[in-house]
């Protein structure tokens, strides 16, 4: 999937780009910048985890990404903001997730970056199944151990 | 009337499939999910999901018409 600067949120099924995506960020205007990275880690609730897959709906999942950074706009004084996650297989120590926010100051810069990131988790459907190093894999939130 | 629905995740696992289209009776995605239950087993109660129609989130009680998109969403888990 090709990224597009104009999107503040996209479904990636590729590697995420970290300096392509800060450099929409720039503005002369900004005295900060706030990044959070969601990286896959190799335990989850006891059980050792070998790789993660994501999948989404992206039609509505690309919507509702970007309405959420929509609403970062509206509450907090800052200048750009930009998502994305990736879908497919992830080794462990991938980046599943990225945001960054530029802002005058650095408080709206991490109060939006929080926002979005907690947003993204909540209301966007992706779903993340964990390869268990016993076999087994989860889907997670889905209470149910296949 | 015929209606469109594409699986995802656990739902998508259990049924096997990604989409189908299915002649139904149901009116409401409530009713549909509901008879898809009985159909194919789901385990995912009602009350864990949220319904897409036509890629928005709908309410459970919005008239289905005629080739709409059903989209059942299991509880998300991005980040």
């Amino acid at each position: 999937m090709s990224d597009n600067a104009t999107d503040s949120f996209l479904i990636s099924s590729e590697p995420l780009q970290l300096e392509a995506l800060k450099q929409h960020l720039l503005d002369a205007h900004a005295g900060a910048l706030a990044t959070f990275e969601g990286w896959v880690r190799n335990h989850n609730e006891g059980q050792a985890v070998e790789q993660l897959e994501y999948s989404s709906y992206p039609a509505l999942a690309n919507k509702e990404g970007q309405r959420i950074v929509e609403e970062a706009f509206q509450k907090f004084d800052i200048d750009a903001a930009i998502a994305r996650h990736r879908v497919g297989l992830l080794p462990i120590g991938g980046i599943a997730v990225w945001v960054g926010v530029s802002a005058a100051h650095r408080g709206a810069a991490f109060d939006a970056c929080r926002y979005i990131i907690e947003e993204i988790k909540g209301r966007v459907p992706i779903w993340k199944k964990e390869y268990y190093s016993s076999g087994a894999t989860d889907w997670i939130n889905c209470h149910q151990r296949a | 009337m015929k209606l469109k629905i594409q699986y995802f995740a656990l739902l998508k696992d259990q049924r096997g499939l990604d989409k189908e289209t299915v002649d139904s009776e149901a009116n409401t995605p409530e009713s549909l999910y509901a008879e898809l239950v009985a159909m194919h087993g789901f385990t995912l109660p009602q009350s864990a999901l949220k319904v897409a129609v036509n890629d928005d989130f709908s309410s459970w009680g919005q008239a289905l018409k005629e080739g709409d998109n059903v989209v059942f969403i299991p509880p998300v888990a991005g980040g």
